[in-house]
C-alpha cells in the first residue's frame, strides 16, 4: 500500500481582498514504502507548500490526502501534531535544533512527545545517535557542534521514533560540497536500511541520489520521472 | 491511547516543561530577577499586612481580656452606641445604692464591685505621676476584674468599709515612682492626701494604656467619695458565678435594676450591662474592614507584578516563535506548547513567592518587637497560592497565543 496518497490537492492562499494565489493547482501523487524521492522545482513553484502539506504542517485547501490509508486532510491541529510526532521524521535546511539543549535531549524531544519512559527514550536516542555516527557527541550542544554533526542530530532525531517517512527540506543547503556528500551517504544508508525518504531540493546534484524525482513547475506537477543511473553515494567514495 | 500512557505523556510533558522553563529563566538572568522582584514585592507586602493584622488582633485580645471574660459592667453609658449620646447623657446616674441593690439581691453573681474614677496626680517625695487613674471600689474588685496582686494584698473588707487611707498601686505607677524601692508601706500622696501602700498589680499591658489597670491606683471607696466627691456616676462590676450563663446573668441584673429605678414594663432600660465580647466583637469588624482595605491594595501590588510576568511572557512567547514551531513540527500539540509556558510563567511566580516569604519571614520576627506578632502558618500557604495563581493566570494569555501559533508561519520565524 501507498503511504502516502495525494488526490486533486489544491491550496490557495487568501492575501487579503480580492487576491488570492494558487500556490498548488490539483496535486495527484502517489509514493510508497521504501521510496527514494526527490521534489524539485524552481522557487514559487509551490513545493514548499507540498512539502508543508505532505509533512501535515499544514492542511490543503481541497484535495483528498491519505497517509497510510488514514484521511489526514481533514484533521485537526493535536491530531495532525501525532501523526507529525509517529509518523514524520523531519530534516531541515537550517537543522532548527533546540540551542540549549544537548544532542542526546534534541534527538529524545520526539519520544518525550510521545510519551515514552525515561530509561527506553535514553536508550533509542543513543541507538539513533549511534546510527549517525554521533554517539560520542551526545552530550554537547549545537553551538559546540559543526554544521554537518548538527545536521545528523537532525537526522537522528527524525529516525528517533522510527517515522514511516523522512521529509528532508534542502538538507544539504547550509552545507559545503564535502559535508553535504557526507549527509546524502547517510541518507543512502538510511534508505538502504528500508526507510522512505522525501526529498525537497532546488539542486539538481542533490535530487540525482534519489530514484524518483518530481518536478513542480506554477503548482502543478510538470514531469514525475524514474531515475535509472542514480548516483549512489557512500562514505568510501567520499574518501 | 490507554489511561496510563496519557499520564504517563502528560507527565513527561510536564517534566520537559519544568526543565524549558529553568533554562529560559537561566537563559535570560537579569530579565527573570526583574520580573520576579514584582511577584517579590507583592508577597512581601501582602504577607505583611496580614501579619500586622494578626499583630493588632492579638494585641486587642489581649486588652480586651483586662475586661475579664465573666465579668458584667452595669454602667450608664453603653461602650458601643447605637442612639444619640444625650439619650445616654439624661440617663441617670448608676449609684452606690444599685450596688448594694445587686449585693443583696442577686443569686447568680460571685463578687459585686462598684467602682469610680478620676484622673488626679501622684506623688512619692519629689516623683509626681500626673495622670494616675484614682479608683475607688471595696474588696471585691480584685475578682470582678482582670487583675490580679504581685506584692502584698487588695483592699480588705474592713478598710472598704471604713475608708481607710490604703491604697494598691498598678505596674506603671510603681516603676515610676519607685524604681529601685519596694512601694510596700510607703505613703503615696493622691492630690495630697496621703495613702499607704499595702499591694502592687501585676502588670497588664494593653493597647495604647487605654483599658489597663497598670496606671491606676486602688483605694477604698468611701475614702474616694469624701476626698473627691461623692455624687458621682459609678461602675459596677459583676462577676458571674461559674458555670452559670452569662445571659441568665444579664437578665437577673436587669430585673434589679429596673426594679430600683422603678421603670413602667413598656420602659426601655436607663442603663446598660456591658461585657468584654461586645467590645471583641466591633473591634472585630473594625480589623475587618482595615483588613479588607489593606489587602486591596497591596493585593494591587501584586496584580502589578502579574501585568509584568504576562508582559515578559509575551516577549518570551514572540523571541521563542522558532523553537515552538521546531517543538510543533516534532510533535508538540497544542496542550504541550500551552503546558510549557504555564509551568514558565508559574515557576517564575513560585520562585517570586518563595524569595517573598524568605524576605517577609525576618521582617515580621522585626515586627514582633513593636506589636506581638507571628507571620500566621495560612499567610504562607495563601502567599504561595496567590502567587501560583498569579503565574497561571498572568501567563495563560502568553501560553495560549504561543499554543495557536501556526508551525509553518513559527518555523519560518528568523
Amino acid at each position: 500500500m501507498d503511504i502516502i496518497n495525494l488526490i486533486q490537492i489544491k491550496k490557495i492562499y487568501d492575501m487579503g481582498g480580492a487576491e488570492e494565489v494558487q500556490a498548488l493547482r490539483g496535486i495527484d501523487l502517489k509514493i510508497g514504502k521504501n521510496e527514494y524521492v526527490a521534489i524539485m522545482g524552481p522557487s514559487g513553484s509551490g513545493k514548499s507548500t507540498l512539502m508543508n502539506i505532505i509533512g501535515c504542517l499544514d492542511t490543503p485547501t481541497s484535495g483528498i490526502y491519505e497517509f497510510n490509508g488514514v484521511k489526514v486532510s481533514e484533521m485537526n491541529d493535536d491530531q495532525l501534531a501525532k501523526i507529525r510526532n509517529k509518523e514524520i521524521g523531519f530534516v531541515f535546511q537550517t537543522f532548527n535544533l533546540l540551542a540549549r539543549s544537548n544532542a542526546l535531549h534534541n534527538v529524545e524531544l520526539p519520544l518525550i512527545y510521545a510519551g515514552v519512559g525515561k530509561a527506553q527514550r535514553r536508550e533509542m536516542a543513543i541507538k539513533a545517535l549511534e546510527q549517525v555516527g554521533l554517539a560520542d557527541r551526545m552530550y554537547h550542544k549545537p553551538n559546540e557542534l559543526s554544521g554537518g554533526q548538527r545536521q545528523r542530530v537532525a537526522i537522528a532525531r527524525a529516525l528517533v521514533n522510527r517515522p514511516s517517512i523522512i521529509l528532508a527540506d534542502e538538507p544539504t543547503g547550509n552545507l559545503d560540497t564535502k559535508t553535504g556528500d557526507e549527509i546524502m551517504a547517510l541518507f543512502e544508508q538510511i534508505h538502504q536500511q528500508g526507510n522512505t525518504i522525501i526529498l525537497v531540493t532546488h539542486e539538481e546534484y542533490i535530487a540525482e541520489h534519489a530514484k524518483r524525482i518530481i518536478r513542480l513547475r506554477d503548482g502543478l506537477i510538470e514531469s514525475d520521472e524514474i531515475l535509472n543511473d542514480r548516483k549512489i553515494i557512500t562514505d568510501e567514495l567520499i574518501k | 491511547m490507554t489511561e496510563k500512557s496519557l499520564l504517563m505523556n502528560l507527565l513527561s510533558e510536564i517534566k520537559e516543561g519544568l526543565r524549558i522553563a529553568f533554562l529560559a529563566i537561566k537563559a535570560n538572568k537579569m530579565r527573570s530577577i526583574l520580573t520576579t522582584l514584582g511577584i517579590v514585592i507583592g508577597v512581601v507586602s501582602v504577607t505583611m499586612m496580614a501579619t500586622a493584622i494578626e499583630g493588632v488582633d492579638r494585641k486587642f485580645a489581649e486588652s480586651a481580656s483586662a475586661f475579664g471574660a465573666n465579668v458584667l459592667y452595669v454602667q450608664k453609658y453603653p461602650w458601643v452606641g447605637h442612639e444619640d449620646w444625650w439619650i445616654y447623657r439624661n440617663r441617670k446616674d448608676i449609684t452606690l445604692q444599685i450596688s448594694n441593690d445587686i449585693e443583696n439581691n442577686a443569686k447568680l453573681v460571685e463578687a459585686v464591685a462598684p467602682n469610680v474614677v478620676t484622673v488626679r496626680s501622684s506623688q512619692y517625695l519629689d516623683k509626681v505621676m500626673k495622670n494616675t487613674f484614682v479608683t475607688g471600689t471595696n474588696e471585691q474588685y480584685i475578682y470582678a476584674s482582670a487583675t490580679a496582686i504581685k506584692d502584698g494584698r487588695f483592699i480588705s473588707q474592713e478598710e472598704a468599709q471604713g475608708g481607710r487611707p490604703v491604697c494598691v498601686i498598678g505596674a506603671n505607677i510603681a516603676e515610676n515612682l519607685f524604681p529601685n524601692i519596694d512601694p510596700i508601706g510607703k505613703t503615696l500622696k493622691i492630690a495630697g492626701y496621703p495613702y499607704q501602700i499595702i499591694g502592687v498589680l501585676e502588670k497588664q499591658g494593653g493597647l495604647f494604656g487605654i483599658f489597663t489597670a497598670d496606671n491606676r491606683a486602688f483605694i477604698p471607696i468611701r475614702s474616694f467619695m469624701n476626698n473627691f466627691g461623692s455624687r458621682r456616676d459609678i461602675t459596677i462590676n459583676v462577676l458571674a458565678k461559674r458555670g452559670v450563663d452569662i445571659d441568665d446573668v444579664k437578665e437577673e441584673l436587669r430585673g434589679i435594676i429596673r426594679k430600683a429605678r422603678k421603670l413602667s414594663p413598656a420602659a426601655p432600660d436607663d442603663f446598660n450591662i456591658n461585657e468584654q465580647d461586645l467590645l471583641i466583637q466591633t473591634f472585630s469588624t473594625i480589623t475587618a474592614v482595615i483588613a479588607g482595605v489593606g489587602f486591596f491594595i497591596t493585593g494591587l501590588s501584586l496584580f502589578v507584578g502579574g501585568i509584568g510576568i504576562m508582559n515578559i511572557m509575551f516577549v518570551s512567547v514572540t523571541e521563542r516563535t522558532k523553537e515552538i514551531g521546531i517543538r510543533k513540527a516534532i510533535g508538540a500539540k497544542r496542550r504541550t506548547i500551552l503546558l510549557q509556558f504555564l509551568i514558565e510563567s508559574s515557576v517564575i511566580c513560585l520562585i517570586g513567592g518563595f524569595i517573598g516569604l524568605a524576605i517577609s519571614y525576618p521582617l515580621s520576627l522585626l515586627a514582633n518587637q513593636i506589636l506581638p506578632t507571628a507571620m500566621p502558618l495560612s499567610v504562607v500557604f495563601i502567599a504561595i497560592s496567590i502567587s501560583l495563581i498569579v503565574g497561571v493566570i498572568s501567563g495563560f494569555l502568553p501560553a495560549y497565543k504561543a499554543s495557536r501559533l501556526d508551525p509553518v508561519e513559527a518555523l519560518r520565524y528568523e
